[in-house]
């Protein structure tokens, strides 16, 4: 059994331990959090081992592997002591505010062979993935454009008072919403050489950004562009979206359906044939063994613990290496958008703060 | 329970194939009128039952209900709660206890205050999950709803979570505050069935996805068709269709092969395609009360 602990019990932190205290191949040790009462709930019903102290918490549990889901402010003091503590670590997303130091954690969970993996679940959808398989097939071509899109209905008014809606500690539309189609772009193109026209704009929040856009270049001539809005009421949830024009054809893909055109010259792949082909989410989707929120959420879990099981630290899909080029891709954007003119309505987003500080408030033991 | 409960997914954007076909359905259904002519030509086939989320626009269609008592005399809502994005974009917003709060009744009458003050302080998530349930159900006041259903994302976290005491303060609250039976709707059949016998919720009410093709049926499908045929528990299939990956005819004649189900649960937004869901239905389940006569 791979023992286990889940560190931040907010949204992201919850859900990822309701699905991995029930994989077959993991014993939770313990959770920790600050927020004393969630702790406090949890184990009035549950019994579980609880710790408000990040540290106390290494230093008396045995260990195998922890899920980190604290404030992304908290990741990199976090993920080095569990590092340094020899634990494999699933990290949140975004996985560092300060690259350098994610380049440095990289580093370290390679050097020890530890498995690393942030939370980039749409890598697990069935419809991105089959995306990926297309063009490494070389279905449509040589690829000259991508288009990559979040929108959803988070901050619809003026107000907000959680860590998500300050951009110092890693909230904001960027960091939690560009993210995720940024890191696609990323799994399909790798790194940009340029960033440029960032628009980091606040539509109702006073501390961050809640829509974003900018255009990625490429060597090769290729660019990428993002469009990511998190005031957008018209839609009832997330909803990201990828299109991919090639000389062979255009790829469109969501977390249901991956519609793919290919023209008569294309290779087809097998199954495939030209004109449009469509594939659902229910042809897509491997079956997983416990289901909460989608597929995709315990699919990564079940990778990461199965990566564990089998001492593959170094091929990992969402590995902390890959994670830190999304995360490059952010500061570049931040960048960009700090060197342009103040415009009306734009928000000159501060360069995130370095924090350093990996021990919650301190607070009395809740074991 | 009636054989035939309508679903709402189709009237609030949701639809598991397509993205675009979601967003054609929540414009052709934002008008409240067009729900309710759904639901006229659904209860004009004999489909008496609703099972619906507590989104905020039901609050209209219930309006509608109260106002015509007449026309839908023996018409039934199912009440599915909590909607979930509604919390899950709140917690986003507010933080967990913020988003808590919001929810709770804003006016201090006595017995809200007792329930919620006292249990925020004594951590006790029974008066705070009943007050949430209320809030959810003031909505449905004066109209007949028989089974009250905990909603899948809020059942599945806190099946994994362990907290399965939660289940039976549900069920203790909905039976007695509302004199309804108790229904989970799950995506983790055969996991849920173990957690809620251990709390002593004999033969409940589960609504799970059952079908053909095992979409969504974790677990795994022998688990399931197990599950069918050896607990004691009563059963309602949703996806059916598998978000109509399965034609109609096909999907219906083999989740009325399986036994114990008592009931399919199923969205639709035309007149013809309730017609031919229930004709059906009508046709097909013959198969599975004979089987089940044969069991029992």
């Amino acid at each position: 059994m791979i023992r286990l602990a889940v560190v931040g019990l907010g949204k992201m932190g919850l859900s990822h331990y309701a699905i991995i205290a029930t994989h077959p191949l993991v014993k939770i040790q313990a959770i920790c959090d600050s927020t004393g009462y969630v702790l406090d709930v949890l184990k009035k019903y549950t019994g579980v081992a609880t710790y408000s102290d990040f540290d106390a918490m290494l230093r008396e549990v045995d260990l195998d592997a922890v899920i980190i889901a604290t404030p992304s402010s908290m990741h990199a003091g976090m993920v080095r002591a569990a590092l340094q503590k020899n634990l494999h670590v699933f990290c949140e997303k975004p996985f560092c505010l300060d690259t350098e130091e994610g380049r440095e954690l990289a580093d370290l969970a390679n050097s020890k062979a530890l498995v690393n993996q942030v939370g980039y679940h749409n890598r697990f959808v069935g419809a991105f993935g089959e995306v990926k398989r297309l063009l490494d097939l070389g279905a449509i071509g040589k690829v000259t454009h991508i288009l990559a899109e979040a929108y959803g209905p988070v901050v619809l008014k003026t107000k907000g008072t959680t860590w998500r809606t300050q951009r110092h500690t890693g909230g904001g539309c960027l960091y939690d919403y560009g993210a995720h189609p940024l890191d696609l772009v990323n799994w399909y193109f790798g790194s940009p050489h340029g960033v440029g026209g960032s628009v980091l704009n606040s539509v109702f929040s006073k501390d961050t950004d809640d829509e974003v856009f900018t255009t990625l270049y490429y060597e090769d001539g290729k660019s990428a562009q993002l469009s990511v809005n998190w005031s957008d009421e018209s839609v009832r949830k997330m909803t990201t979206k990828i299109n991919i024009w090639g000389t062979q054809g255009r790829i469109y893909a969501d977390r249901q359906e991956c519609r793919t055109y290919l023209r008569d010259t294309a290779q087809f792949p097998p199954n495939y044939h030209q004109g449009w082909n469509v594939r659902y989410t229910t042809e897509l989707t491997e079956p997983v063994w416990f289901y909460l929120r989608g597929e995709e959420y315990s699919a990564q879990l079940d990778y990461f613990v199965r990566c564990i099981a089998e001492n593959r630290a170094a091929d990992n899909v969402n590995s902390f290496k890959s994670a830190v080029v999304t995360d490059n891709i952010m500061s570049l954007i931040i960048a960009d958008a700090t060197t342009r003119a103040s415009r009306p309505g734009e928000v000159i987003p501060e360069v995130p703060s370095k924090k350093r500080g990996f021990f919650f408030p301190s607070r009395k033991t809740a074991q | 329970m009636d054989r035939l409960l309508f679903g709402d997914n189709q009237f609030f954007g949701v639809n598991h194939m397509s993205e675009d076909k979601a967003r054609d359905q929540s414009i052709r259904f934002q008008e409240i009128q067009s729900i309710i002519d759904v639901l006229d030509d659904a209860y004009d086939e004999g489909i008496r039952s609703f099972m619906c989320t507590t989104h905020d626009r039901m609050t209209l269609i219930c309006d509608h209900m109260r106002a015509h008592p007449d026309r839908y005399g023996d018409f039934s809502f199912m009440p599915s709660m909590p909607y979930a994005h509604k919390y899950a974009n709140a917690v986003t917003e507010e933080g967990m206890l913020g988003a808590l709060k919001r929810f709770l009744p804003a006016e201090g009458f006595l017995n809200a205050a007792m329930r919620g003050g006292m249990s925020f302080a004594k951590k006790d998530i029974e008066g705070i999950t009943t007050l949430l349930i209320d809030s959810e159900m003031k909505m449905f006041s004066g109209l007949n709803t028989p089974v009250i259903f905990l909603q899948n994302v809020v059942v599945d976290l806190l099946l994994g979570l362990g907290f399965k005491e939660a289940f039976r303060i549900f069920s203790v609250h909905v039976k007695t505050r509302y004199n309804a039976e108790p229904g989970f709707i799950t995506m983790n059949l055969p996991a849920l069935l173990d957690a809620l016998e251990e709390v002593g919720l004999t033969n409940p009410i589960v609504c799970s996805n059952i079908n053909k093709i095992g979409f969504r049926m974790c677990g795994g499908f022998d688990a399931y068709e197990r599950a069918l045929r050896e607990r004691k528990f009563r059963a309602i299939a949703m996806s059916v269709f598998a978000s109509g990956a399965i034609p109609a005819r096909e999907a219906i004649a083999w989740v009325c092969g399986q036994p114990n189900i008592e009931a399919i649960v199923f969205g639709a937004s035309s007149k013809s395609n309730i017609r031919n869901t229930r004709s059906l239905v009508d046709e097909l389940w013959y198969n599975n009360s004979h089987s089940q006569a044969l069991l029992s």
